[in-house]
């Protein structure tokens, strides 16, 4: 890659920093003590994880019947939240693995939290579908292992089990991904380390990483190998999830877009959710010269561009669905029906949160703001919510017998596991803003010279940005000249 | 500065005017069919019929063409019935009208194979434009060498567009029965065609707004490529800090927004609108990338054949690979879309869905799995190779196999729906593939002779051409072009 930048692109990285500084701001909140409010966070974090746990402890005791499902609707706020939260996830992978194949330098900078926030979200996402079972105990049957029951099999014929498939394979994947980038990384921090403890902390987890040119060649060969297949492992994963709903044949469900639009909807919300953390993140841990206007804005206008595709598959889904001519679509999701029936107020906020207010960031001035994006980030993770619970609960709740209609109420049960989810995010990602290097830094040293606010500066008047090069032939090198050698 | 070869405006030029003869011998050809011809052939076909497969592929025949010999069924469940009455084979069929219906698929080979090769050719040119859109939109550095390229290529834009309106305004006039829902008394509820399926889709479905339509996206497109290229033109020299550039820029993000809506509307009216029975929700964007991969590989080929030439200096291997992967990357892309699409209809077996695939796996079977291994299982063994996707000569080669796969896919797209059963890979369709690939090698090669082969105005110019992937080593080149 050429280390050639056009002046017309913005600096990346905004100051005088030196390589050296790039270390120490990155190190800085992990050598640092937490202060008042990161407890205050973290203990409103745990407390609210606590809460979920007793609620899920409390459904798996009891019984299903704890939560609002009737015999109608049998999914509703455990599987809206488990694609939301395999959703947000996705946004960690892109930008990680499909930003890397084009060769996105701004992904640097923020990878390594989007990356935390996919892991950390699918923790979430696993949890469901493991506790909406009604016996969570035999779970394990789910897998293909042979047993004593004459080798009672899986049939691989149902989407709920390629779930399993993709969402463990997704979550390991993602986590070698994580762990590989952050060897250098540990490295740094075991070097800078003075306690003993954490120096052995991290001696571990950087499994002796030393820098030599092999393994950086070998490290980056193998980060181009997986992004090239999370790429089609993100796809295929959120396809898989838009399947449960897609192979049925409900009206509203039985859709051949679902596949691209969930995904296309999983970026969309992810790249919400990375907003709303980094929107906090860059400032609580003074990384404001990293994370930048610059990537606000690209972020934003990534979110245009899946906010554009969802909302051109929402025209279509209400096009085909009249245009099928079959009466049963006129009930169900996106059509008449939806918005005008009971469950009309969450049509009407998916219609708001999702594809109008994200128009806002057509405007430049808006795109660029922290403040706007942050609310618009929230907003956005609301209407992504409400998608799923649309496309999940208005289905069932009008299916193709009247007699079968009902509606779904959801518990305090319901409701304080996805409190609990929440939660128990958040503590994660707390406890990972304080001992991870939240930013790659070994990453964001190869851009410093090409796309740093000084380095691009000086390369304008004309100012190498680097040493020379010297040839040296054997004529030069027997002279030994300190004249021949420049910088 | 370019300036067109001789040798190949022959080329072009003699493929157009073969092209010409051919499609005129199929045009009076197919309109000498009468309705003995009809009868022939399904005498025919029933002789066959006395077992084996191609009874069986007969027999699924009526599955196309049964809504609109239907006429007495309504709502949703007629296309069920349509299944039923091909299980029982011929009985419910009216001997003359089934032989009408037969003379109609005679009849429309030509126009088919014509309306085949045109949608590909208007498809490939469309989808260069808005790579090339993307291009601008994203910033870009690697590519902007070849941005003449791209733009050349769209230069075939203006000429299948108006192919295009012809064959739309001629449908509409009756001269063939491409769209069976413009057949005579398909809206009128006395009429023994009278469909009431796609009477109530009149508000889309319908011929005035199927004209209005198909001009609107073609005045977009149209526009924008007029638009561009001048402003492309003008950068070179404009000197203004980036103004021009600026407007470009803004000039591309509107033609993506529109492109996105009307490129999902188009494949509704001009591919979706073939079988008005038929629906599926993903089909835009299957089409969208199925000509997005043909784009791709129509780029690689004009750049590799300039490069040749030394019409491009700059460009390197480097180049050649990024193309080439994007080659690959969107062959996995359609193949996705695909089977996204198949497995899903597939899997819910919902009638009405399902004879779509009936009728395509029964009757082209043979092109239909076909295509998947030239789409996918090609591209994705020989294009996975990084040493392999920087020789030019290999990506070439790769993409005369892709280019041919997504032929087929659009033909299966269309064919099955005007001419069913009926169907051939003779002198129509060869002769309407010779004109169009004449016709875009020409327009191609004449639109890069009008203007610089490199956008020197452009402010990421350097970037492209100190542009390098690390891994590539240039095994063709000079080491004075190492940067």
């Amino acid at each position: 890659m050429s280390h050639y930048e056009a002046p017309i692109r913005e600096p990346l990285v905004l100051g005088d920093k030196s390589y050296h500084d790039i270390t120490e701001d990155i190190a800085k909140p992990i050598e640092g003590a937490a202060n008042k409010n990161w407890y205050i966070a973290f203990y409103i974090s745990l407390a609210a994880m606590l809460w979920g746990f007793g609620c899920i402890f409390y459904t798996v005791g009891t019984g299903i019947g704890v939560w609002g499902l009737n015999k109608n609707i049998g999914w509703a706020w455990d599987i809206t939240n488990f694609v939301w939260w395999v959703g947000i996830g996705h946004a960690g992978t892109l930008i990680s693995a499909v930003l890397l194949l084009f060769r996105q330098k701004w992904r640097m900078a923020i990878n390594r939290s989007a990356e935390a926030m996919t892991i950390f979200a699918v923790f979430q996402a696993g949890l469901f579908p493991i506790i909406h079972m009604g016996r969570p105990w035999n779970a394990y049957w789910v897998l293909p292992l042979p047993n004593q029951f004459g080798s009672l099999w899986v049939n691989f014929n149902s989407p709920l089990l390629w779930d399993v498939f993709a969402i463990s394979t997704y979550l390991s994947v993602s986590l070698v991904f994580w762990w590989t980038g952050l060897l250098p990384d540990f490295a740094m921090i075991r070097d800078r380390a003075v306690k003993p403890f954490q120096k052995k902390i991290y001696a571990l987890l950087s499994f002796g990483w030393s820098g030599r040119a092999k393994d950086w060649q070998r490290f980056e060969e193998v980060s181009l190998v997986l992004a090239g297949l999370a790429t089609p492992l993100v796809l295929s994963v959120h396809t898989i999830v838009s399947m449960d709903f897609a192979t049925s044949i409900n009206p509203g469900w039985h859709s051949t877009i679902f596949p691209p639009y969930f995904v296309a909807g999983a970026i969309f919300s992810g790249f919400a959710m990375v907003q709303t953390l980094l929107g906090i993140m860059r400032k609580v841990t003074n990384l404001e010269d990293y994370i930048t206007r610059m990537h606000v804005e690209y972020m934003n206008m990534v979110i245009i561009l899946t906010g554009g595709i969802v909302a051109v598959a929402y025209a279509t889904e209400f096009f085909i669905a009249w245009y099928t001519g079959s009466p049963y679509e006129n009930y169900t999701y996106l059509s008449v029906g939806a918005a005008t029936g009971p469950y009309a107020w969450a049509f009407w906020s998916l219609i708001t949160f999702n594809i109008i207010t994200p128009q806002l960031l057509w405007i430049k001035k808006f795109r660029r703001s922290f403040t706007i994006t942050f609310i618009i980030s929230i907003a956005i993770n609301i209407g992504m919510w409400f998608e799923r619970f649309d496309i999940i609960a208005i289905v069932l709740s009008k299916g193709h017998l009247p007699s079968t209609w009902w509606r779904f109420e959801p518990t305090f049960v319901d409701v304080g596991i996805f409190i609990g989810t929440i939660g128990f995010f958040f503590v994660l990602f707390l406890l990972y803003a304080r001992t991870f290097p939240v930013i790659a830094q070994a990453e964001v040293k190869t851009i410093l010279k090409s796309s740093g606010e000084y380095y691009k500066k000086r390369s304008e008047q004309g100012i190498p940005t680097k040493p020379a090069i010297v040839v040296a032939n054997t004529v030069v090198k027997k002279e030994d000249s300190d004249n021949n050698l420049n910088g | 500065m370019y300036q067109f070869s001789g040798k190949l405006k022959t080329f072009s030029l003699a493929l157009i005017i073969l092209g010409v003869i051919g499609i005129a011998f199929s045009f009076y050809n197919g309109s000498q069919k009468t309705i003995e011809d009809a009868k022939h052939v399904i005498e025919a076909s029933s002789n066959d019929g006395h077992g084996g497969s191609h009874g069986e592929s007969q027999n699924d025949g009526h599955a196309i063409e049964a809504p609109k010999a239907d006429h007495n069924t309504s709502g949703v469940h007629q296309n069920v019935e349509n299944v039923d009455k091909t299980m029982s084979g011929h009985g419910a069929h009216d001997d003359n009208s089934h032989a009408e219906h037969v003379l109609h698929q005679l009849q429309n080979r030509p126009w088919s194979a014509f309306y085949v090769a045109l949608f590909f050719s208007l498809g490939i040119t469309l989808l260069v434009l808005a790579f090339y859109a993307i291009q601008r939109v994203a910033q870009v550095g690697w590519s902007v060498v070849i941005l003449r390229v791209m733009e050349a290529i769209t230069g075939n834009l203006l000429p299948v567009s108006i192919l295009m309106i012809v064959v739309v305004i001629a449908s509409v006039m009756h001269l063939n029965h491409l769209f069976p829902w413009m057949a005579e008394g398909t809206f009128d509820p006395t009429s023994e065609n009278y469909d009431p399926i796609v009477d109530g889709k009149s508000w889309w479905i319908n011929s005035t707004g199927f004209v209005i339509r198909s001009i609107v996206y073609l005045l977009i497109w149209n526009a924008y490529r007029f638009f561009i290229r001048k402003g492309s033109i003008k950068e070179d020299t404009a000197n203004d800090g980036n103004k021009t550039y600026k407007r470009n820029y803004n000039a591309s993000v509107i033609f993506l927004f529109l492109f996105m809506i009307t490129e999902t509307t188009m494949s509704w009216d001009w591919i979706m609108g073939l079988d008005p029975h038929w629906f599926s929700t993903l089909f835009g964007w299957y089409v969208l990338s199925t000509l997005l991969v043909s784009a791709l590989t129509v780029i690689a080929f004009f750049t590799i054949y300039f490069r040749s030439k030394d019409l491009l200096p700059g460009i390197n291997d480097s180049h050649i690979h990024d193309l080439a992967k994007f080659m690959f990357g969107f062959s996995v892309f359609w193949t996705y879309l695909w089977f996204s699409q198949f497995m899903l209809i597939w899997y819910a077996d919902i009638p009405e869905e399902t004879t779509y695939f009936v009728a395509r796996f029964t009757e082209y079977k043979l092109p239909f799995l076909g295509m998947v291994v030239m789409n996918f299982v090609f591209p994705i063994l020989l294009l996975l190779n990084s040493d392999f996707k920087s020789k030019p000569w290999f990506v070439f080669i790769g993409g005369i196999v892709i280019l041919a796969g997504h032929y087929i896919d659009v033909f299966i797209m269309v064919m099955p729906s005007t001419v069913g059963a009926n169907w051939f890979f003779g002198i129509p369709e060869i002769s309407s593939l010779c004109f169009f690939i004449g016709l875009m090698i020409y327009t191609t090669l004449r639109s890069f002779s009008k203007a610089n082969t490199i956008p020197k105005g452009n402010p990421f110019l350097k970037e492209s051409e100190h542009f390098h992937y690390y891994n590539i080593e240039h095994s063709e080149e000079g080491s004075a072009d190492h940067h």
